[in-house]
């Protein structure tokens, strides 16, 4: 009895001890110490997608910012922003330079479908964190297949879901009529609409595809209409969306029009495609537009304004990269912080797949939410419709959870 | 004559032991620029030596990567056996191309093999074709393995410094094919052409055989590049072979050295790297950057870097 009490008292004294250890000793892999985490990004600052380079150049900015505040857990944030100009064998060669010659914590914020494409098995094998990457391709949500890696915005099957809701909800009687570009983005929509509408698939009564080298889309919108469809989702980049939106004009075909987000954009969209034309579109977002005069009052936008001049001065506020880039960089300052003093890359995989919690430039109700089995970080939007003069938010918050 | 054989093996001896000495990734660059040294080198065959013009070698460096590609993924060849069938292919497109094309001279054939560049990553595209290409998407390939074990100077023999061997090897073949080529009968003959085109013809030189043979040939060489640069970035897209990468090319032969063999390499070192220092020297405007040291370059040394190399030699013996 006595001898079974000192063997007990024993090994609670050694697990006391094991545990004390792991709670004061900091841990850490290549790319972080206790003044420093470093972490790796690409985005194309050269070359034919050079637009997005404001992206990467407000996340620097950010932690610039954060550094000046002290860093995080004490720790300054280096982040080595990487150009690409949007070529995969590029992104190769520069994901290699940040794991093997930088050798960062972790990747983040990586930007394009076909770059991070080029890298998803690298990093997967390397079990290096990529993080948040910056498309809304489905296939990064995949944490049997990929564990390492981790989208961010809502993906497209996901919009594709949220529009099939809204028609299941308004209109269960649609006769639905789909125009699709033909490549794993434009697919990614329908099957989202598709699996959206579930056994009630027989009400999409038509679909027609463009290929990015076609022309026009005139032929495909006079067969849509031809089908007799009363609803038609609109899944094409902005050239084809311009046209889509003017042709159904021209054709006097008035369906209830969901167009997808990709297409949103005011200025290369809706005022080409004629800004009367598209009323009454619908749409959807999941952050809010800077370019809004409807943010001036709110707490979320003055915070960010606040940080654009300070970080940014003399940028354009109404820059919605900037915007991803707070996002994706709130997103990175979030996994760090709530990893603590255990820097390994397993460790921030475990926090990137273990948040929860808001933005002030994400729209009211969406906010970030991830777990082991669910590595979709954001999959909230508001849907919003066309006036004539921008875009109207309406409704609920709609997705998943 | 004993100096170059002294060189050589001194050179010969580096470039064996390189790989050791350096990280994993820089053998990845290096493997890359001795990729491009191939490409310009073919490039170089075209318009060093034959004066024609072709701002469309990035479409032959596609299809030879498609080419490896797409018999890796779809029909499980080995990476070794993909790069003479890509050679072919690409001599074989080459020479279509070339027949018709070479009917335009100057300007208007650097225009048309231009458009080729422009179309090629879009028809790779084609739905037609996507069960092979991938589409957009692309093919993911795997790596090859080195074949066995083996560890010098504390380093072990990574897929890198295995794909650096490989490389090498075929960079070395390449090059000595082509100083044969140049130096020889087809050689004179196709330099001849671009000087003098009349007395060539007088002289018997199948104007349009020549100069449709120097286009297949040189459309192979930037193929074996391509199919090589496929295999050692183990992805394919589209996107890989945007139009940039032909007027890149052009950059390697002529910051190299027109119409010289080992120019190649400088030419090589300088499109692999430079946009990399220019993109660490500022990141609003990288190519302002590139564009100065590429500037600056012409103006020191407006023969190419062999150009300079040899005018210094001459200097010496002076």
């Amino acid at each position: 009895m006595n001898r079974k009490l000192t063997v007990l008292s024993l090994a609670a004294g050694i697990a006391m001890a094991i545990s004390a250890t792991s709670a004061f000793a900091a841990k850490y892999d290549a790319g972080a110490s206790d003044t420093e985490v470093k972490v790796g990004n690409i985005v194309p600052y050269s070359g034919p997608a050079s637009a997005y380079g404001q992206i990467g150049k407000a996340i620097s900015a950010y932690f610039k910012g954060v550094n000046a505040n002290g860093g995080i857990n004490g720790r300054q944030i280096t982040i080595i922003s990487l150009d690409d100009g949007y070529s995969p064998p590029k992104t190769v060669e520069q994901a290699r330079k940040l794991v093997e010659q930088e050798r960062v914590l972790f990747l983040a914020a990586t930007l394009g479908t076909p770059t991070n494409s080029a890298i998803h098995a690298y990093m997967n094998k390397k079990k290096v964190p990529h993080l948040f990457v910056n498309t809304g391709a489905h296939k990064w949500g995949d944490p049997t297949g990929n564990p390492w890696t981790m989208g961010l915005q809502p993906d497209y099957q996901v919009e594709g879901k949220i529009y099939a809701a809204h028609i299941l909800a308004n209109n269960p009687n649609a006769k639905i009529a789909i125009l699709y570009q033909n490549d794993d983005y434009g697919k990614d929509y329908v099957k989202g609409m598709e699996d959206g509408l579930g056994d009630k698939k027989g009400m999409i009564v038509a679909k027609a595809s463009y290929e990015t080298t076609d022309p026009t889309v005139s032929n495909q919108m006079a067969t849509l209409k031809g089908s007799g469809a009363d609803t038609f989702f609109n899944v094409t980049t902005p050239k084809w969306a311009a046209q889509a939106i003017k042709g159904a004009a021209e054709l006097g075909w008035k369906p209830t029009h969901y167009l997808n987000s990709v297409s949103s954009s005011v200025g290369s969209v809706m005022v080409p495609a004629g800004a009367e034309n598209g009323i009454g579109v619908i749409s959807s977002n999941y952050f809010k537009d800077p370019a809004d005069p409807a943010w001036a009052n709110d707490a979320g936008f003055i915070a960010y304004k606040a940080w654009m001049e300070k970080n940014m001065p003399g940028e354009n506020i109404a820059e919605g990269f900037f915007t991803s880039g707070y996002i994706h960089a709130a997103a990175i300052e979030k996994t760090i912080q709530q990893a603590g003093d255990d820097l390994t890359r397993k460790n921030i995989m475990k926090q990137a797949a273990s948040l929860d919690f808001g933005n002030g430039m994400l729209l009211p109700g969406v906010k970030f939410k991830t777990s082991a089995t669910d590595f979709f970080p954001i999959e909230n939007k508001q849907l919003m419709r066309w006036n004539g003069k921008s875009w109207e938010l309406f409704g609920d918050v709609l997705g998943p959870k | 004559m004993k100096l170059r054989i002294q060189y050589a093996i001194v050179l010969g001896v580096i470039a064996v032991i390189l790989p050791w000495l350096l990280s994993d990734f820089r053998v990845f660059q290096l493997n890359l620029m001795l990729v491009y040294a191939i490409a310009i080198l073919g490039l170089n065959l075209l318009t060093g030596y034959g004066g024609q013009i072709s701002l469309g070698h990035g479409a032959f460096y596609a299809i030879g990567a498609y080419t490896a590609a797409v018999l890796m993924d779809k029909a499980a060849f080995s990476a070794y056996a993909t790069l003479p069938i890509a050679a072919l292919v690409c001599l074989v497109s080459g020479v279509l191309m070339g027949f018709p094309a070479l009917r335009l001279s100057g300007h208007y054939l650097a225009l048309a093999t231009f458009a080729l560049a422009m179309a090629v990553p879009q028809l790779l595209k084609y739905k037609g074709i996507e069960d092979y290409t991938g589409g957009v998407q692309g093919i993911v390939l795997d790596k090859p393995q080195p074949l066995f074990e083996f560890e010098f100077l504390g380093k072990a023999l990574s897929e890198d410094r295995w794909m650096y061997y490989l490389v090498l090897i075929v960079t070395v073949l390449m090059f000595w094919l082509a100083h044969n080529l140049v130096n020889g009968r087809i050689g004179r003959a196709i330099v001849a052409i671009r000087d003098q085109p009349i007395a060539a013809g007088a002289l018997g030189v199948n104007l349009t055989a020549v100069k449709t043979i120097t286009f297949g040939v040189s459309a192979a060489y930037t193929g074996v590049a391509g199919a090589l640069g496929a295999i050692a970035v183990s992805y394919v897209a589209p996107d890989s072979f945007h139009t940039f990468l032909s007027i890149s090319f052009l950059v390697g032969a002529v910051v190299g050295g027109l119409g010289t063999i080992p120019g190649a390499l400088f030419g090589a070192a300088f499109i692999q790297f430079v946009p990399n220092v220019a993109d660490e020297i500022s990141k609003s405007a990288p190519w302002a950057v590139y564009g100065a040291i590429l500037l600056a370059l012409v103006y020191v040394a407006p023969g190419g870097v062999m150009g300079m190399i040899n005018k210094l030699k001459r200097g010496d013996s002076k």
